[in-house]
């Protein structure tokens, strides 16, 4: 008896779900089988997380019916989800490290004899869950101190603890190791021959391979293909995953010059998130990095502008080793950053347009440190002019449109006539009129001469802005492809490495 | 809505009334509390009395003023009452028991309270401790020391010099120490409004990750908040010193809330970013009106607390509702 052969325990139909004028699954169709894997595909933004949330009660659909071993489910709370069987194993663990394995397995619904906590009780049943994934350590232990491989077992034994018979799993081996990989596949069999069934997200496309019984691949909110079997060349998911290009503008890019402008040698953070990174950018070259979330590009273009703390290697601007201590010593050497999240490290929200500009521009809007409101204000006006912000000095930034607030943030910049400028995420949240005005300003700084680095979990986007693109996979760089030569397949696949 | 200042310096002929934006709420506050008094007694209302306020808010206006940039960058200080303290028993110390000159123990004096603020924006910016913890340690630490100096006894017996600048009146109307608190206001308000120092402490109280990616010296900035704020208190020490003719280890006890609760009636805000010196200045002038008034008024001490603990919560959730 196959899998396959069984009435499915979950299937959605048509779920939809709409944030508001944006909707972002458009109908839906999914079936799960009691002891199967099925993995869920697609690239960041592709609806896979939504898919979940709806799944496990975080979310609910707009329109469309879930359907819960033969009976309708519309699940209001992740409790409510849990409590019907369906669980989910955050890539995020959610463990409190404070309290015992026990406790965690039962906080909100602590087990009681006679209104007081049966400690007993709870160890006992915990015990049980520990026990069907072969994990041999004491309910009565604190989690703080537990590796993550182990605090991932933990939370699957609390869904187990709690009778699910429906695991999403996110990620989970994000931060894994190889054996403790192979550990987790040896659980998700045995929890496979209990009948449990499993919806298992990864980027790791190899390992899909492994442990999928069926894949099914997401794009932009829509389901495009389903294999029925595990066993599916890389390749054939990527292109499944990518898909053809809708057809979008980008300016053409300039030719940068021959010399180099900064050299990244041998950079690695304390933190490990990224290692041994190298490369070059050229005098009025768009140099792209792509990766998936959480191969360390973010923190790489931080630690280059000083954000974040470098453990080896040198950042060499125009032939000279920076001493790199805090962005205003990357600042001062004319590299900066336009961060990632514009609400929360690019813009003062709740201050004006003018005072968002001038933070940076003190030095030169100043005179001998005296600064009045005049002179900050006409410095603003001619940067907000400069560069087409649609907003007068005065406004509070955050009332401004996504794309309004990173012209803010790029004018902030810009009046400093930097040497070097990084863009983390530059069009992310920003809708596609603004985003090719944000495109032709790039260009035009390639064209002045500066270096541009361009983050972007775009694929589409790096792939079109950039001279070449380097591709990040777990904090290692996986390859630098020339833009000529690379395409969405080339960069997944160095990305899913 | 916003206090911020570019927003207020188009134009010059409404200077004024641009800048007070933003503190309206807090002005007609005073405003109706002052006419209210005026008809209440008949006493409010003359040039003495008047200068009499002045005189009573000396000490919490200087200290406010600290305050005001502390707040501003999203910080608190609760050690100021403490250093107060110590500011005046380190100078009575230095000039009555050691013999040094009384206008040098006042510069040492000075120069403990800023180290103090010194001890506070290291705690807080290199070890990482949150400023209400830090300056809630510095608050003990100091009161502990300005008690160890004289084993709790006060010092008496300055040159007569010395509380006559609380007492000489000027031209009629000016004492010495209310010109110290005059040209505190100046200065603050001035570095606040038109200095690129004063406009960074609006960013950091914005947003702090904001500020120092864009090059802005956090650290620096607010070591250098604290060591303002203690200096201030122990300029505000000296003063009360001179109001008393006496230095005790008892003296300012709980003004950092009186100065916290100042600062915050002005409209700024406590989680940084937002507010400025005019509006502290009518949050001391409501405070010390108020004092005042109910003096005048024969409305006991203790019913005092309560009035003025219902004035901080009405002007906090005016400003509030006013926001939404």
């Amino acid at each position: 008896m196959t899998a396959a052969d069984l009435a499915p325990i979950l299937s959605l139909r048509q779920i939809r779900k709409v944030y508001g004028p944006l909707e972002v699954l458009h109908g839906i169709d999914l079936d799960v089988r009691a002891g199967e894997v099925v993995a869920l595909l697609g690239e960041n933004g592709a609806g896979k997380s939504t898919l979940s949330r709806i799944i496990s009660g975080a979310d609910q659909p707009s329109s469309g019916q879930m359907t819960w071993l033969g009976a309708a489910y519309a699940p209001a709370t992740p409790r409510a989800a849990m409590d019907a069987g369906v669980g989910m194993i955050h890539q995020e663990l959610q463990l409190l490290p404070q309290l015992s394995i026990a406790e965690n397995v039962f906080v909100g619904r602590y087990l009681t004899s006679g209104g007081r906590i049966d400690r007993r009780a709870m160890e006992e049943r915990a015990y049980t869950g520990l026990q069907r994934l072969g994990l041999d350590v004491s309910p009565s232990r604190l989690v703080e101190g537990l590796s993550t491989a182990k605090q991932q077992l933990i939370e699957i034994a609390k869904a187990l603890t709690l009778n699910a018979r429906l695991l999403i799993l996110d990620e989970p081996t994000a931060a894994l190791g190889g054996e403790e990989t192979q550990l987790l596949f040896r659980q998700i069999e045995r929890l496979k021959a209990d009948g449990v069934g499993i919806i298992y997200i990864s980027h790791r496309l190899e390992e899909i391979r492994q442990i999928a019984d069926r894949i099914v691949v997401m794009r932009d909110g829509d389901k495009v293909q389903e294999f029925d079997h595990g066993d599916v060349p890389v390749r054939s998911i990527v292109e499944a995953m990518v898909g053809r290009s809708l057809d979008r503008m980008f300016p053409a890019v300039p030719t940068p010059a021959d010399d180099v402008m900064l050299e990244v040698r041998g950079l690695s953070a304390p933190s490990g998130s990224f290692r041994d990174i190298s490369f070059a950018v050229k005098r009025g070259e768009v140099f792209g990095i792509a990766g998936l979330v959480g191969a360390g590009r973010t923190e790489l273009v931080r630690a280059i502008t000083g954000a974040d703390p470098i453990s080896a290697g040198d950042v060499v601007l125009d032939g000279k080793v920076l001493a790199l201590r805090s962005p205003r010593d990357a600042i001062r050497n004319g590299v900066v950053l336009v961060p990632e999240d514009r609400k929360l490290q690019g813009l003062v929200v709740d201050h004006s347009i003018a005072e968002n500009i001038g933070y940076a521009n003190f030095d030169t809007v100043s005179r001998s440190g005296w600064l009045t409101s005049k002179r900050l204000s006409r410095f603003a006006d001619a940067s907000i002019r400069k560069f087409g912000v649609k907003g007068r000095g005065e406004q509070n930034a955050g009332e401004l449109s996504g794309g309004n607030q990173q012209k803010v943030v790029l004018a902030k910049w810009l009046a400093r006539n930097p040497k070097v400028v990084v863009l983390d995420e530059p069009t992310r949240g920003i809708d596609v009129g603004a985003r090719s005005s944000i495109y032709d300003t790039i260009m035009d700084l390639a064209r002045q001469g500066i270096a541009v680095i361009v983050v972007s979990s775009d694929l589409e986007e790096v792939l079109g802005v950039s001279n070449r693109i380097m591709v990040m996979a777990q904090g290692k760089q996986a390859g630098i492809l020339d833009g000529a030569d690379a395409n969405d397949v080339s960069v997944m696949e160095l990305a899913t490495l | 809505m916003s206090a911020s200042a570019a927003d207020q310096g188009r134009g010059t002929g409404a200077n004024l009334l641009t800048a007070l934006r933003g503190t309206t709420g807090p002005l007609i506050g005073l405003i109706l509390l002052c006419l209210f008094l005026t008809f209440a007694t008949d006493k409010f209302m003359s040039a003495r009395n008047l200068l009499n306020v002045l005189d009573q808010i000396t000490v919490l206006g200087i200290m406010a003023v600290g305050m005001t940039m502390v707040i501003l960058i999203g910080g608190i200080d609760l050690a100021v009452g403490s250093v107060l303290a110590l500011a005046m028993m380190v100078m009575g110390y230095l000039a009555n028991q050691l013999g040094l000159p009384l206008p040098l123990s006042i510069l040492l004096a000075l120069g403990v309270a800023a180290a103090s603020g010194a001890v506070s924006g290291l705690l807080i910016t290199a070890l990482g401790v949150p400023a209400f913890i830090a300056t809630l340690a510095m608050m003990s630490v100091a009161r502990g020391l300005a008690n160890m100096i004289t084993d709790g006894q006060q010092i008496v017996g300055f040159p007569s010099w010395f509380s006559l600048l609380s007492y000489n009146r000027y031209g009629g109307f000016l004492t010495v120490t209310v010109a110290v608190m005059l040209v505190v206001f100046v200065l603050g308000w001035l570095y606040l409004r038109y200095t690129s120092g004063g406009r960074s402490l609006y960013a950091i109280g914005g947003n702090q990750e904001v500020a120092r990616l864009a090059g802005i010296n956090v650290n620096l900035y607010t070591i250098g908040v604290y060591v303002v704020s203690g200096l201030l208190a122990g300029l505000a020490g000296v003063v009360l010193a001179m109001r008393l003719d006496s230095v005790q280890p008892t003296a300012g006890v709980s003004y950092e809330l009186d100065t916290i609760a100042a600062v915050v009636i002005g409209g700024t805000s406590l989680s940084g970013g937002k507010g400025g010196i005019l509006g502290t200045i009518i949050g001391v002038l409501i405070i010390g009106v108020l004092r005042n008034g109910l003096n005048l008024l024969g409305v006991s001490p203790f019913t005092q607390a309560v009035i003025i603990g219902v004035v901080i919560a009405l002007a906090v959730a005016a400003e509030a509702i006013k926001r939404n």
